[in-house]
Parts: structure tokens; C-alpha cells; sequence
């Protein structure tokens, strides 16, 4: 088990590694970051000297050596739209984000699992057809698309909810929360739907699967042939079994609800780090765009960390086989 | 004839005429990209044509509206551009990016897994290590990435042509990895069959058994991605259209259409997004299921 952890640690810091590598060149290369702060029309010798200032007459490993320093410090420099440090910048954004995306998830698992349940126990009926005609046309819409439609419906024909921005927020210390308002909890409905349906339909389809699978099984006839009511067989034995896999791929899809959150934040003008992503993608302002491909990165390798490290500790065979390859 | 009537009888023809699905999906398929490629002809207005924009046409709703001219059936746009027009043309750009950045990506992907799974060792342990990291991140995050990171690097990528291509790179760069996988594993399987053999005992040069004698033999299950990597490609597109990271106005495609109509929405023109919306999922859902069509109909497992 140590020596598995230790491997993956290696590997994740590894991948890590690689991502800042190309961070770096982004920050280092694409665009020069003299001529940025400096204009156009700076005489050589300033330019030398801020070269020198900025460490960058430096050998390229050595820049690159310094540049992971202050990235695991979490310091990327300064915005260059809005001369302010990118670090600042995002501590402002991420409780937005990490809300909606929160929101999101809960809405897909809550939404999910129960429709998934019924259109594998119901597997004839109208409701499960309609479940499935649903999931169909969710897998096949951009998530844009979702986000205009319900905006054209909700906000702008029924004008029950806001299209855009968080509402009223409150801070708590540092973070700031829309949770405890009751504009704020508006605001999140129709951005945590359009991010959360894609996941939905997802979720929906593996329980249905998982929970035919399941029923399938010899200890669910056993449980029958003991006599036990369809309610106790349904939730109490095959639903359990049913949601392991469940969860994990929830677990997994839980960094693509983040990267999704670009899309969803666009169309709601939600100020989360994704809409300061596609800012600065549009302004060319690179140390925000190699400071969110960090964090990304590092987001999706703890992922797939914790979940590597969750399968090895539920399912016995894994290690097995990992003793075998040895 | 006799391909012709080989083609009629064969399985497939059998699975599609039983599947109304595919049927009706095909249809919808093939309106859109007769529009697309017609669309000179078929277009009532010229879009592109300034000289013929007429401002007072600006914001007519649909034609069977009370307020609606006949001559623009969907409505026009802020600039009194017909939006069925804009729809036809942005079908054709919306297209020539998906087909495009499918064609590069198949391309780029098969030849990698081509060599990965044929040359062995270290070079396919590099590869193959990193697609697994590419295949950890959503792909349209890659795209956006790349799409970024070229704009930065070309001070003109924000302009037609090369906005073209920019985009086509970002969605290809994002999508090789399923081609490099799939290819790989079928290439692994035909080495070790005897004509392979035969081919190396005779001396032929490796890459020449990579592309003459593996190649015809591992393309089966590449076509099936391709399908359905049409319409991830399109909706890839269109959404980084939408963020305004695509397709300039001045060409607009699908996407690029729904951002500008975005705008008009709170103002009540739902027109200018809506219909190019519904031709969006018009476009991306019939190929999408033509793409699950075609896999069930290839692998008899499934049936």
C-alpha cells in the first residue's frame, strides 16, 4: 500500500511537473514579458535592466527552478489586464466557482440517482421512456445552448430568476457566500441547473445500468426467496451496491463540473475563475491563463489520486493484481 | 451495378432500413449539409453582402408573425441580415471546421497509435503516457488551451482564414487520443498475425508495413469514432464560438451566430438565437445518432 501511495505520488508530481513546464513556457515565451511591462518604445537599457530584474538573462532551468518556487507558494506574478497579483485574483473568484460547482453536483446526484432507480425498477413505463428521451437530447446539447434556453424561459418569458451574476452575497471572513441570501440562492438555480445536467443525464443512465446489473444477481434472488418485501430488496440490498460506482464516477466527473464552469459562467456572467479564465484568454493575459492551467491541472491530479487510492482500499483485486505485476 | 447492388444487400443497408432512427437522423444529416454546401444557392439574401443590408429590416420577427416580411422567414438580425441566410452559411462554416478538425485529428491520432503499437518500447510508453494525462482533462479544455495559447502567439488569429485554422488545430490537438488508443490496440493484435510476419521476413521497410499492411486493417473502428467525433468537433466548435474565442463575426459560424444573437435576448428578438440553436442540435444530434447507429450496426456483440 506505501509503496503503491509513494508511486502515484511520484506520478502526480510528475504530471504536475510537466503541466508548469508548460505553464512556464507560456509565461516565458509566448509573448515577451519585457515589451508587456514596458511598451513598445522602452530604451535597450531598460529592457536589460529589467531582464536582469526580472531574473530573466537567467539560464532556462534556473527560471524554471524559480518559477515553481513561487507556483507551489502560490504566487504567478501580476495580472496584466489588471495589474493586480493573479493569486489575489482568484482567492476572489474560487468561492464562486467551487459554489456553483458544489450546487451543480448535488443537483446532478439528487436528480440523478432517483430517475436512474426508477427507470430500472419501471423499466416499461411511459415516465422511463420520457427519462430516457431526456437523457438523450441532455448528452446531445452544449451546455451553452442549455443555459440560453432556460434563461429565455425562466428569466426573460417567466421572470421568475435572475439571468446573470451571483445576487447578494455575504462574507465570511475571506469567502464569500451566496448560500445564506435569498437573491444569492436564486441567482444559483438556473447556472447550477445548465452545469449539473450534463452530469444528470450521466448519472442517471449508469444507475439505471448499474441497478439492472445488480438485480441480476444471486444474492438479490436470495434475498427474495427469504421472503423479504420489494422495498427492502430495491433500497436496502441492490441500491447500496448499486451506488459505489456511482460515486466514483461523480468523484471523477467533479473536475470536469470545474472545467465546465468556464461555459456555465460565460452565459451568466457568474464571477468565477471560469469567466476570469476566458477573460484572460481574450486579453492575452498570460500569467492568469498559466496560473488557472496550474490549478486546473492540479485539481484533476488530486482526483484521480484520491480516487486511485479509494479503489485500492475498497476492491481487494486491484492489489493482487498490483503484487502480481511485481 | 453489381457494388452498387453488393452495397444494397449487405448488412448494414439491412440494419439501416430497420432502424427508423437512423433513417430519420440521416435525413436530417443530409438536409444540413446539402444547405451547408448549397448555401449560395439556396440562401434568399447574401448575408456578406453590405451594400445589400438594409437597416430598416433590422429586428423583422419570423415571417408568420404580425409583424413579419415574407422575405425573411426566420426573421432578420440587428443588421437586418436574413437569419435563415446566416443560419445556411454559418451550417457551412459550422462543417468545414468539424470535418476539418476530424480529418487532422483521425490523421494525427492513427498515425501515433500506428506507431506506438508497432514500435513498442519506449516510444509507445512516451506516447501512450501521454495520452492518459491529455484523456484525464475534459477536452474542450485542451482546445480552449491551445486555442489560447496560438492567439497569443499569432497577433492575427483573431481574423477569418486564420481564425479558421486555429480553431481546426485546437479541436484536432484535443480529440487524437481515442484514434491513438483504439488504433494501438488493433495494431497490437495484427503484428503479431503471420502476414505481418511474412512482410517483416521479406525485408520491407517498417513504416511500410505500418501504412500497407496494418493500416487497411485497423481502419474499421476508426470510422465509428470519426461519426461521433463530427459532433463533439461541431459543439466544440460552436461553443468556442459562443465564448468568443471561435469564429469572428465577420464569418460567422453556428455558435458565433447564437453569441451575437445572445445579446437580443432580454430585448425579446429570441429569433436571432433560437432558430440558429435549433440547427445546432438539429446538426449535432442527428450525427451523433447516425455515429450510435453505426457502432451497434459494426460490432454484432451489441445485437
Amino acid at each position: 500500500m506505501l509503496a503503491f501511495c509513494i508511486r502515484r505520488i511520484v506520478q502526480a508530481a510528475a504530471v504536475m511537473l510537466v503541466v508548469g513546464l508548460i505553464a512556464f513556457a507560456l509565461f516565458r515565451f509566448v509573448g515577451d514579458p519585457v515589451v508587456f511591462m514596458l511598451g513598445q518604445d522602452a530604451t535597450p537599457e531598460d529592457r536589460a535592466r529589467m531582464s536582469a530584474d526580472l531574473g530573466l538573462d537567467q539560464p532556462f532551468h534556473l527560471q524554471y527552478a524559480r518559477f515553481v518556487g513561487r507556483a507551489v507558494q502560490g504566487e504567478f506574478g501580476l495580472s496584466l489586464r489588471q495589474l493586480r497579483p493573479v493569486s489575489t485574483l482568484f482567492r476572489e473568484r474560487l468561492p464562486a466557482t467551487l459554489e456553483l460547482a458544489l450546487a451543480a453536483a448535488v443537483f446532478a446526484l439528487a436528480v440523478g440517482i432517483p430517475m436512474g432507480v426508477y427507470a430500472a425498477l419501471r423499466r416499461r413505463s411511459w415516465l422511463t421512456q420520457v427519462f430516457l428521451v431526456v437523457s438523450l437530447i441532455g448528452v446531445s446539447l452544449p451546455t451553452f445552448l442549455i443555459g440560453i434556453l432556460l434563461i429565455l424561459v425562466f428569466a426573460v418569458q417567466l421572470n421568475w430568476l435572475p439571468s446573470f451574476g451571483r445576487g447578494e452575497t455575504v462574507a465570511l471572513g475571506a469567502w464569500s457566500t451566496g448560500l445564506l441570501t435569498a437573491s444569492g440562492l436564486k441567482a444559483l438555480i438556473l447556472p447550477a441547473i445548465t452545469l449539473g445536467l450534463f452530469q444528470m443525464t450521466l448519472i442517471m443512465r449508469l444507475t439505471r445500468a448499474e441497478m439492472l446489473e445488480v438485480l441480476r444477481t444471486e444474492y438479490i434472488r436470495f434475498a427474495r426467496a427469504r421472503g423479504l418485501t420489494d422495498r427492502a430488496v430495491y433500497f436496502r440490498h441492490a441500491l447500496r451496491n448499486t451506488l459505489v460506482p456511482v460515486i466514483t464516477v461523480a468523484g471523477l466527473q467533479l473536475g470536469s463540473i470545474i472545467a465546465f464552469a468556464i461555459i456555465t459562467e460565460t452565459v451568466f456572467q457568474w464571477p468565477g475563475m471560469g469567466l476570469l479564465f476566458i477573460q484572460s484568454v481574450m486579453f492575452a493575459d498570460v500569467p492568469v491563463m498559466a496560473a488557472y492551467l496550474c490549478l486546473i491541472a492540479l485539481v484533476f491530479v488530486v482526483i484521480n489520486f484520491v480516487v486511485d487510492l479509494l479503489y485500492h482500499a475498497v476492491d481487494p483485486r486491484l492489489r493482487l493484481e498490483n503484487a502480481a505485476a511485481r | 451495378m453489381t457494388r452498387l447492388a453488393a452495397l444494397v444487400d449487405s448488412d448494414l443497408a439491412w440494419s439501416f432500413r430497420h432502424s427508423p432512427v437512423a433513417i430519420v437522423a440521416a435525413v436530417v444529416a443530409l438536409a444540413c449539409i446539402v444547405g451547408a454546401i448549397g448555401a449560395p444557392l439556396l440562401a434568399p439574401h447574401d448575408p456578406f453582402d453590405l451594400a445589400k443590408l438594409d437597416l430598416l429590416d433590422a429586428f423583422a420577427p419570423p415571417a408568420w408573425l404580425a409583424e413579419g416580411k415574407t422575405a425573411f422567414l426566420f426573421g432578420a438580425d440587428d443588421q437586418g441580415r436574413d437569419v435563415l441566410s446566416a443560419i445556411l452559411y454559418g451550417t457551412r462554416i459550422s462543417l468545414a471546421v468539424g470535418v476539418a478538425s476530424v480529418v487532422l485529428s483521425m490523421l494525427l491520432g492513427t498515425a501515433l497509435g500506428l506507431i506506438a503499437g508497432y514500435a513498442g518500447g519506449v516510444i509507445d510508453a512516451f506516447i501512450m503516457r501521454v495520452a492518459d494525462v491529455q484523456l484525464s482533462f475534459p477536452a474542450i479544455l485542451i482546445a480552449l488551451l491551445v486555442d489560447g495559447v496560438t492567439r497569443i502567439a499569432l497577433p492575427d488569429a483573431a481574423h477569418g482564414g486564420t481564425a479558421f485554422w486555429v480553431i481546426v488545430l485546437s479541436i484536432a490537438l484535443s480529440g487524437w487520443v481515442q484514434y491513438a488508443r483504439t488504433v494501438r490496440g488493433s495494431t497490437l493484435v495484427e503484428a503479431r498475425k503471420e502476414y505481418v510476419q511474412a512482410a517483416r521476413v521479406i525485408g520491407r521497410h517498417p513504416l511500410a508495413i505500418m501504412f500497407h499492411h496494418v493500416l487497411p486493417n485497423v481502419t474499421g473502428p476508426v470510422l465509428v469514432i470519426a461519426t461521433i467525433h463530427l459532433a463533439t468537433a461541431i459543439t466544440t466548435e460552436a461553443t468556442l464560438s459562443f465564448l468568443g474565442v471561435g469564429m469572428p463575426p465577420t464569418t460567422p459560424s453556428l455558435g458565433t451566430l447564437i453569441r451575437v444573437g445572445n445579446d437580443f435576448l432580454f430585448s425579446g428578438e429570441w429569433w436571432i438565437t433560437v432558430f440558429p440553436g435549433a440547427a445546432l442540435v438539429a446538426l449535432v444530434l442527428s450525427v451523433n445518432l447516425l455515429g450510435d447507429w453505426l457502432r451497434d450496426a459494426l460490432n454484432p456483440r451489441l445485437r
